[in-house]
């Protein structure tokens, strides 16, 4: 199935591109992630020019996050209180994200500050995980299985002041805690055209210390505001958005979000963290390897 | 190709016509016809769209109305030397290169060019380097190697060599530049045929085919024809509202995705 895409100027092949969407989707549905770190980088691989993967895997996100906001909220693992306090946060951090990307661009640099911040965020983030997982699979010596992951936020949270009550999230924190996450992961929206679910997920549980029922449909509630922010302001500055791309990309996400929602209500959580571990640490060695090895090219033509 | 064979059956039998009116008309002028013509002169971007083969064709008349220099009459040796350019609407870019800056590949240098073609390819009946000596190939543009891409700024000759390299090998990895050596046909030294592949990666614009009939590395004569690439309809639209209108085209993104997303929901709930 060849289609024409009119912002990219070249044809690929549907089917890969919905397929791709599917696998992304998948991901989102099973761990609130939204896929964008893995659908940018590899719809570049597949040769779609950088700028125009990176504003159409925002809406693509937007997609695949509104069907897990719906699923999760059914079943009330949202907590709105708390979505909110940190979409504001991620409202302005996606406009100061715009800010930097564009003085970035201008001095040649944002491919090498992308990649690196790919390396650097999903390489910790992945041990971090891949650690977590295989720690809580593997039986303690007395023989009784470990406890998943402790319900207490950071000792900075703590420290913050005006404490608000988030009851769907089990927590007396200050809001300013969730604020300021929402802020540094809308500033990574815009940089990296990724939704910033992998950040997100993590922190709301490790840092915030959110119930774990909460954590992914807050994160995708965040993410669904901060992918719409990002898909207007591209349309507005980059004027990159694909949109048959985008909705090629939708097809296969939002029904791979709908499978992974089932996959997630079956399926051990310790297997599924393990299993995002590995594919967040294959995503960091390959840029890694660009990085540091051999670069895709060497030479890249930006327009006057 | 109903049209070629049209075209080769018309020069087939005006050949012999030529022949007897050539001497009046060798007084006039000594200078061959050339008549290119292309398969089309309209391509089309949009859904289905996935590159073609454009065909490029035409005729070299001797007005002496024989095949000056060829050795034997029944022989295929051609007289001319047939090398079709075919270039897209220039663009001014910047190319930037990576080097190693502690052990991290980073932009480092970049140069600038005013105008660089979006597409080149040339075909020729031999390999160029045998047609024409290297002052005549760099004043015609024949070849990659002799692109006058027009760079801006103080340039050591070394490091632009360096860096049109670089574009050049990037762009025939793209499919937009392209050297194909001895892919000009000649039949009877008299119809020329060349077939030239058009990614579906080409910017839209005025294409310029120009054909050269050289002999004894000179051009003696030269003719251009033109191929309008260009989007229409759904395509022609989107790339319009996306540069023209993007707060709607913002919107309609964002609704798209919304609406697609909560149908899914929706669809699947019941399943």
């Amino acid at each position: 199935m060849d289609v024409y895409l009119p912002i990219a100027n070249l044809a690929v092949n549907g089917l890969v591109i919905v397929l791709l969407g599917g696998l992304t989707g998948i991901l989102s549905g099973i761990f609130g992630v939204g896929g964008g770190f893995l659908t940018t980088p590899l719809l570049i691989f597949y040769g779609i020019p950088p700028t125009v993967a990176a504003a159409s895997a925002a809406s693509q996100v937007t997609g695949a996050s509104v069907s897990g906001v719906f699923a999760q909220s059914k079943m009330d693992g949202v907590d709105y209180q708390l979505g909110l306090v940190s979409v504001a946060g991620g409202m302005v951090g996606a406009l100061i994200g715009a800010a930097l990307f564009a003085a970035l661009e201008s001095v040649g640099q944002i491919d090498t500050v992308i990649n690196i911040l790919y390396v650097v965020l999903l390489g910790t983030i992945g041990t971090f995980m891949a650690k977590e997982s295989i720690e809580a699979l593997r039986p303690a010596p007395d023989g009784s299985v470990k406890r998943a992951a402790k319900r207490r936020h950071h000792p900075m949270i703590a420290a913050l002041p005006y404490r608000w009550r988030f009851y769907r999230s089990g927590l007396y924190i200050s809001p300013l805690a969730p604020l300021l996450l929402g802020l540094f992961v809308g500033i990574l929206t815009m940089l990296m055209g990724v939704g910033g679910g992998f950040i997100m997920v993590p922190a709301m549980l490790y840092v915030l210390g959110m119930s774990a029922r909460v954590v992914v449909g807050t994160s995708l509630f965040n993410i669904l505001f901060i992918t719409m922010l990002a898909t207007m302001v591209h349309a507005f500055t980059t004027r990159a958005v694909d949109i048959v791309l985008a909705g090629l990309l939708l097809l296969g996400s939002v029904t791979g979000a709908q499978i992974g929602t089932r996959i997630a209500q079956q399926a051990r959580p310790e297997y599924l963290r393990l299993a995002l571990a590995a594919v967040v640490l294959l995503i960091a060695l390959r840029m890694a390897f660009g990085l540091t090895v051999r670069p895709d090219e060497v030479y890249t033509v930006v327009p006057l | 190709m109903k049209l070629l064979k049209a075209f080769l059956l018309a020069v087939m039998a005006f050949a012999p016509l030529l022949a007897p009116l050539s001497p009046a008309q060798a007084q006039s002028s000594r200078d061959p016809i050339l008549v290119p013509e292309v398969s089309q002169h309209d391509i089309v971007l949009q859904q289905g769209f996935t590159g073609t083969q454009l065909l490029l064709y035409g005729a070299v008349l001797d007005p002496r109305g024989r095949r000056a220099g060829s050795g034997s009459e029944a022989g295929d040796e051609a007289a001319y030397d047939i090398v079709i350019v075919l270039k897209g609407p220039t663009e001014p870019i910047r190319l930037r290169e990576k080097s190693q800056v502690a052990g991290i590949w980073v932009n480092a240098e970049s140069t600038a060019y005013r105008s660089v073609p979006s597409f080149y390819a040339i075909a020729s009946s031999r390999p160029i380097s045998e047609i024409v000596d290297p002052r005549t190939a760099a004043i015609y543009e024949l070849g990659l190697q002799y692109l006058q891409l027009s760079p801006t700024g103080t340039i050591d000759p070394e490091e632009q060599q360096r860096f049109s390299a670089g574009l050049v090998d990037l762009r025939e990895r793209q499919g937009l530049y392209g050297q194909y050596d001895g892919e000009v046909a000649i039949t009877q030294g008299v119809l020329y045929t060349a077939r030239l592949p058009i990614p579906s990666n080409v910017r839209p614009g005025r294409y310029i085919a120009e054909t050269f009939a050289i002999a004894n590395g000179r051009v003696i004569v030269s003719a251009t024809s033109e191929v309008q690439v260009r989007k229409e309809g759904l395509e022609r639209m989107v790339a319009t509202q996306a540069e023209e209108n993007g707060f709607l085209y913002g919107l309609f993104a964002i609704a798209l995705s919304l609406f697609m997303g909560w149908a899914a929901g929706r669809i699947y709930s019941y399943v």
